[in-house]
């Protein structure tokens, strides 16, 4: 049973869940107070244990509904052999080799049948006599196959391959071909049978490794899809993949909240604060025994957004937003405003509407017509001017394509003046830049910052570049 | 591992999982599973407890009903930014330090004044020099005199997403080994290993470190029929209809866009006022006069007063 355990725990990290070994050994001695018999008792008790989070105990409800349910089976086989001793996977590494040898795989696979004919027994398995026969037999083939090292679906059939040549497949078909060349009734017959046999086999073995796919693969397969995804260019996501981006987007700016999140205090060491420290000591008749030094707090970060959401750069919008408002934690004091005709606030929508429905609302109420940059500038300078000040970083979201118009270079460096920094993120490649309507070439000067933005990566990179002053 | 100090004794209260919820039923705390679950857990297993989850869902309030069902001393401590070792662990009791060096400086002087030279009088006094550092002269602050109850003792360490990282660290060794290490004395170890419960709003995520220490449990807000039985509990005098309509009506809130999400404390503060106000049944008019009861937010009860009605009638039909 402790391997029952070792395994799920492995079953758990492949599904990125963390698991240390001091868990790991928690986790054993749970098992030794609360027992195996109570299975609800178990699931909550490991689920204390085991998972550190909301996030991990999601995983571990799901994987231990799936693991179980496949233990209690196996379970369920070995008491129908009580022979057997319980343990499938006892002895069974050597078996890798031997199993490419279908004489001595039979000689593994029959030892439940009546001695005798290999195929008889196969046969006998597919017709599902003994259910706890074949669960046995699954379980050896598969360990045998290597079915828990299984990373992509797509591996599936060659699993499922190995798993019937372990069951002794092979001598089967042997017989089938033999079965087919008689060119007799009889001979047809049997093969028919035999075929019938190989199908269900092949059913069950597909099942088998199915299931151990949704334990131990799915999440790697998960993990190499959003690996794929962070370095894909916004631009080019389609329509089914804005779900999965917006799970790794909340992932990643989980994980640089965590990064940010260090002390906002510095000692100043040399700078005797003498006014709490006269009061500290004031109990020991103002000998100073607790000397206190003066703690230089840190500004909390400050983001004003500027995004132009015309149609070009809609998309990038989205995912910055999104990043943004996931950052929430460390990103307190967020202000955010649109702009493609004129400018407008959205912080309020943004946060009062679900994320959806505020983008359309968004886009509606800026309009789409011709992006002003210069107009935009001005509005922001005019109308929002005090909400940047010398904590705040702006951050302009935007290709600088300002279909012509006056840029208001003098507009934009007193924002710039007025800000602790100034951020631009442009979703197209530097070469692009200056060429045709893009003013960026004449926004640099005034910009901390100049940064191509186009993917997952780079807009954390940019994120965390911002948050970086601030710590 | 820590064997060697094994439990003398499992008290009743903490002999199973069914055991635990009874206890704590006894002292008016309705556990959730998972809830008796961990409690049951941190004594086996001698961990402590970490208990995440919306403020206002009873996380401090487990702690102390498992004191009071113990019968044990709760110890408490609040954590904040600042909180350090003189005041979480011990400090020197600076003041009777140097009272007694004066009282007894007549004395140490009589005691070196046959000292020939300056050598044999340092010699002589170093065999006392440590009356001074002794635990006579030691403040114990809540970890330690939470080592030091001989009965044992629930610990709760109120709100660690407040204290600041080096806090965590010094708790370390306290949560795992059950000791506290004062180097001019020694190493005090518990006598009986106090239940540790600790709990954070999740303000800051908290070190991989403590984490790994700590049984994980997180209590979310109840579901109406949970819900129902702890304000039953709580306050005795609300009758079956409008505890029912009152629960549902909170329950519809909790699922509106607002910004600080109605708790457990709140449902059971509203009933209290309903039963103060000889309500018997909930009307628009009454819910809207007492919303400042269950919200705590200007904005979040004008969002709510407007949908009055609807929410109300919603319940109702959740209700039926």
């Amino acid at each position: 049973m402790e391997r029952t355990l070792t395994r799920y725990i492995r079953a758990l990290r492949s599904a990125g869940a963390g698991v240390s070994t001091t868990e790991a050994m928690d986790a054993a001695r749970t098992v030794d107070v609360v027992g195996w018999a109570d299975r609800g008792v178990l699931k909550t008790a490991l689920g204390t244990v085991l998972a550190k989070s909301v996030e991990e105990k999601a995983i571990h409800d799901q994987l231990f509904e799936l693991y179980f349910s496949r233990e209690a089976a196996s379970a369920a086989a070995s008491e129908g052999k009580p022979g057997e001793g319980g343990d499938p996977d006892t002895g069974r590494p050597g078996e890798g080799e031997a199993g490419a040898d279908p004489q001595s795989g039979d000689a593994e696979g029959d030892e439940g049948a009546e001695g005798g004919d290999p195929v008889e027994a196969l046969s006998a398995l597919a017709r599902g006599e003994n259910p706890g026969q074949l669960a046995m037999a699954l379980e050896r083939a598969g360990a045998a196959a290597g079915v828990d090292e299984i990373r992509f679906a797509t591996q599936s059939g060659y699993f499922v391959r190995k798993m019937m040549e372990n069951m002794g497949v092979e001598a089967l078909e042997a017989r089938l071909m033999e079965a087919l060349s008689r060119r007799t009734p009889e001979g047809e017959a049997e093969a028919e049978g035999l075929i019938g046999t190989r199908s269900a086999l092949q059913k069950q073995a597909r099942a088998f490794v199915e299931a151990r796919f949704e334990i131990y693969g799915k999440s790697a397969q998960d993990a190499f899809m959003n690996e794929i995804l962070a370095e894909r260019s916004f631009g080019a996501l389609g329509r089914s993949d804005t779900e999965r981006m917006r799970a790794l987007v909340e992932r990643m700016a989980k994980r640089l909240a965590v990064r940010h999140a260090r002390r906002r205090k510095v000692r100043d060491r040399g700078r005797l604060d003498v006014r709490r420290t006269l009061r500290a000591n004031a109990g020991h008749d103002g000998v100073p025994f607790d000397i206190i030094w003066k703690i230089k707090r840190k500004d909390r970060p400050k983001i004003v957004a500027v995004c132009d959401v015309s149609g070009s750069v809609a998309q990038y919008v989205r995912f910055l937003l999104l990043f943004l408002h996931a950052l929430k934690e460390k990103v307190t004091d967020l202000e955010t405003f649109a702009f493609s005709a004129h400018l407008a606030d959205v912080s309020r929508p943004l946060e009062t509407l679900p994320f959806e429905t505020a983008m359309r609302a968004i886009v509606d109420e800026v309009g789409s017509g011709g992006t002003d940059y210069g107009a935009a500038f001005l509005e922001l300078d005019r109308d929002f001017g005090e909400v940047i000040d010398r904590r705040t970083t702006v951050l302009v979201l935007g290709d600088g394509r300002s279909n012509y118009s006056n840029p208001r270079l003098d507009v934009f460096k007193q924002i710039a003046d007025q800000a602790k920094r100034l951020v631009w993120l442009c979703p197209e490649p530097a070469t692009n830049w200056g060429s045709g309507d893009s003013c960026l070439l004449e926004y640099r000067p005034f910009c901390t910052l100049l940064t191509q933005c186009s993917t997952v990566i780079d807009l954390e990179r940019a994120l965390d570049e911002i948050l970086m002053a601030y710590d | 591992m820590t064997d060697g100090v094994e439990q003398k004794e499992t008290p009743a209260g903490l002999a199973s999982v069914e055991a635990v919820t009874q206890m704590l039923a006894g002292t008016g705390y309705i556990a959730t599973p998972e809830i008796a679950t961990a409690v049951y857990l941190a004594h086996h297993l001698r961990k402590p407890v970490l208990i995440e989850g919306p403020a206002g869902v009873g996380k401090t309030d487990l702690a102390r009903s498992v004191a009071l069902g113990l019968e044990q001393p709760l110890i408490r401590m609040q954590c904040y930014e600042g909180l350090d070792e003189s005041k979480a662990l011990y400090e020197w009791k600076y003041g009777k330090q140097l009272l007694y060096t004066q009282i007894l400086k007549d004395k140490i002087g009589h005691l070196v004044e046959d000292a020939d030279s300056l050598d044999e009088a340092l010699h002589k006094l170093t065999g006392f020099q440590d009356i001074f550092f002794s635990r006579d002269f030691l403040e114990p602050r809540p970890l330690l005199k939470a080592m030091e109850q001989s009965t044992g003792s629930v610990l709760l360490i109120d709100e660690i997403d407040k204290s600041d990282e080096e806090f965590e660290a010094l708790l370390l060794e306290v949560l795992s080994d059950y000791q506290v290490t004062v180097p001019e004395i020694g190493t005090i170890a518990a006598q009986v290993p106090p239940l540790v419960v600790l709990t954070s709003n999740a303000t800051r995520e908290l070190g991989d470190a403590l984490k790994r220490r700590c049984l994980h449990l997180h209590i979310d807000f109840p579901d109406a029929d949970l819900e129902a039985q702890i304000v039953r509990t709580r306050v005795p005098e609300v009758t079956g209809r409008l505890l029912e309509r009152l629960v549902d009506f909170v329950q519809a809130v909790r699922g509106e866009n607002i910004r600080k999400l109605p708790s457990i404390s709140e449902t059971i503060d509203w009933a209290r006022t309903l039963i103060l106000l000889h309500a018997d049944s909930l009307d628009p008019a009454l819910v809207r006069s007492t919303l400042n009861v269950i919200l705590k937010r200007q904005s979040d009860i004008a969002e709510v007063a407007g949908k009055v009605e609807a929410l109300l009638a919603g319940g109702d039909k959740a209700g039926r």
